[in-house]
């Protein structure tokens, strides 16, 4: 009970401050884009007059978001599944046969945590080139899934040799194969690091600028953070629709945060620290 | 889910019944193929050839003979090239000094206070960490309309309150365009940054604190001769990783300042450049082995800090 009111009150108007500081621009984001361009102008900090979805349905329709969205959805959900399919075979692989060979493998796949991939992106470029795969959802999932299969490996490994190896020997006896036990077994029990693993993974696919940029040239292939670069380009003075882009973009996320905010948190630190 | 991927590794697996124990443990191979395969082609090969490439002379996207170092002689050497280098160089490190002495400070400050007696820890939590959801593109083009000098918010409200000298073009000014950018960065980190630090201080046993202030230390006392050592851990591995991210930095930046980090390189960085060189194609033929080049060199500054990061912690991932 030592603490005197005015540290108090200091902590309290920090924290205050910062909250204003973080959350402004994101609520001003929000905010804009139901108003006019005009209302933008001159009143930028007033509630929108009237609530309307117009800015949305001319982005959404004019703007092809419809198309962006779409796109990020496959690109996310098939990076993220596709990851965590083959990443979790690996770890079990890995964590359960002792082949000779398997601290070597480990060590393959831990490189590509301390490796930053971006570097690599004119040998990508050429690979894609050389393959026709160029301009393709498929050259982004690829990236995407090979960047994420390290981390995932890694969480995975690490929470298979927690688990006891009994599980699986009874289940042996009972006449499952080794893909049974895989599939019948282990996967029901790997919710949380498959959780972790699936968010970080979401994060970083969704909101990906860099490959998009460099891999994919037409418009109804590109997913949401490219399709920015389009409406800022095409619509750079009509700011209410930027702001709506800008919130359409962002709220999907936004919105599965709010559900599950801590799962996210404790998913996305442990992905940075590895 | 899918079953597709799952029904030709189960037949597989299922045959082996005439010689029941070699080829099941073999076939456990195909457990390990899939990720094997995506990730030795589309990382681990481009990485080992993105050094290979720096070696050779270009002719547009191909590669030609073997130079040797002369790209990366090219690059320190030559003008305009040697010029430009060094001044993105330069921008990653002012990047990464002002990160460290905005963006961490403020959120270790941030994590002591929510680790004290403190209502609403979660919500705080919760509202910095947001950011981090956002799209760096979002970020980016977000803040270049708040930005902008005549009718962006920012300015609006300096004007608004009488503080009108204070406005300025925050972003089309050369004194103020990079500085502009970190701060950005860090609006968008700090929230994370400060989890790391708050995961740190709460690992910290209680009873340290407590035996501190019966011997009367005083609060700032207990701060710097108990809790940042206690946590240098967390504060080495923040610093490290802000150096990293420093020197990868390209999306921000080209998002609100474009590929050539304007106004007039102001605040270009190695990321831009390097951009610039491999798909650019303004510098001419040899673009792509100078990039690759500058590949390297960012390939070797972040290999070198993770591994002093990794020999700071001695960590023993690797050893099993």
């Amino acid at each position: 009970m030592g603490t005197k009111w005015p540290v108090q009150t200091l902590k309290y108007m920090i924290l205050a401050f910062m909250t204003i500081i973080i959350s402004y621009p994101i609520l001003l984001m929000i905010n804009s884009s139901f108003k006019s361009k005009l209302e933008i102008m001159i009143s930028p900090f007033n509630l929108p007059k009237s609530f309307s979805l117009e800015n949305y349905r001319i982005v959404w329709e004019k703007v092809n978001f419809s198309g962006y969205i779409w796109n990020s959805i496959i690109v996310s959900a098939v990076s993220v599944f596709v990851v965590i399919f083959v990443s979790s075979l690996a770890a079990y692989y890995l964590s359960r046969y002792s082949f000779k060979w398997n601290p070597f493998v480990l060590f393959f796949f831990m490189i590509g945590l301390m490796l930053p991939m971006k570097l690599a992106i004119i040998p990508l470029y050429l690979i894609m080139r050389n393959f026709h795969l160029l301009n393709t959802h498929f050259s982004l999932i690829a990236v995407y899934v090979a960047g994420g299969i390290p981390f995932a490996v890694f969480l995975f490994y690490g929470f298979f040799r927690t688990l006891p190896k009994d599980l699986e020997q009874s289940a042996r006896l009972d006449g499952c194969n080794d893909f049974q036990v895989y599939y019948k077994i282990m996967l029901p029990i790997m919710k949380p690091p498959i959780a972790i693993v699936g968010i970080v993974n979401l994060v970083n696919v969704w909101n990906d600028f860099f490959y998009p940029l460099i891999f994919i040239k037409s418009d109804e292939l590109r997913t949401i953070p490219l399709g920015m670069l389009t409406l800022f380009g095409e619509y750079d003075t009509e700011w209410n629709l930027l702001f709506a882009g800008l919130t359409i973009s962002s709220l999907p996320l936004l919105i599965a945060f709010i559900f599950a905010s801590r799962m996210f948190i404790e998913g996305l630190t442990s992905g940075a620290l590895k | 889910m899918p079953e597709l991927k799952t029904v030709p590794l189960a037949e597989v697996s299922a045959k082996p019944k005439k010689k029941p124990f070699n080829v099941r443990k073999h076939l456990a191979h195909l457990f390990l193929l899939p990720a094997a395969i995506l990730y030795g082609t589309f990382q681990l090969f481009p990485l080992i050839t993105a050094v290979i490439n720096s070696f050779y002379s270009w002719d547009g996207f191909s590669r030609d003979t073997f130079i040797g170092l002369q790209n990366f002689v090219t690059l320190f050497t030559e003008s305009p090239f040697k010029e430009t280098f060094v001044n993105a160089f330069k921008h990653n490190w002012t990047f990464f000094f002002v990160n460290v002495c905005t963006e961490l400070v403020t959120a270790y400050i941030l994590a002591l206070i929510i680790h004290s007696r403190i209502r609403g820890k979660e919500f705080f939590k919760t509202i910095f960490f947001l950011p981090k959801l956002l799209s760096v593109i979002v970020i980016g083009f977000l803040f270049s309309l708040i930005l902008n000098p005549t009718s962006g918010a920012l300015n609006l409200f300096l004007k608004s309150v009488g503080l009108d000298f204070l406005a300025q073009p925050w972003l089309g000014s050369t004194d103020t365009a990079l500085l502009t950018i970190i701060l950005i960065n860090g609006w968008a980190g700090v929230g994370f940054s400060m989890l790391i630090f708050l995961a740190s201080l709460q690992s910290i046993d209680k009873e340290i604190f407590e035996a501190a202030k019966i011997d009367g230390a005083s609060n700032f006392k207990i701060i710097f001769t108990i809790t940042i050592p206690m946590t240098m851990n967390a504060i080495m591995t923040m610093t490290i990783l802000t150096f990293i991210g420093c020197f990868e930095t390209f999306e921000l930046i080209y998002a609100m300042q474009g590929s050539s980090g304007g106004p007039y390189y102001s605040t270009d960085v190695l990321g831009t450049y390097f951009y610039r060189l491999a798909f650019g194609s303004v510098e001419g033929g040899q673009s792509i082995g100078l990039g690759s080049a500058i590949a390297v060199v960012l390939f070797l500054i972040i290999a070198l800090s993770t591994a002093i990061l990794m020999i700071y912690f001695k960590r023993k991932d690797f050893e099993r």
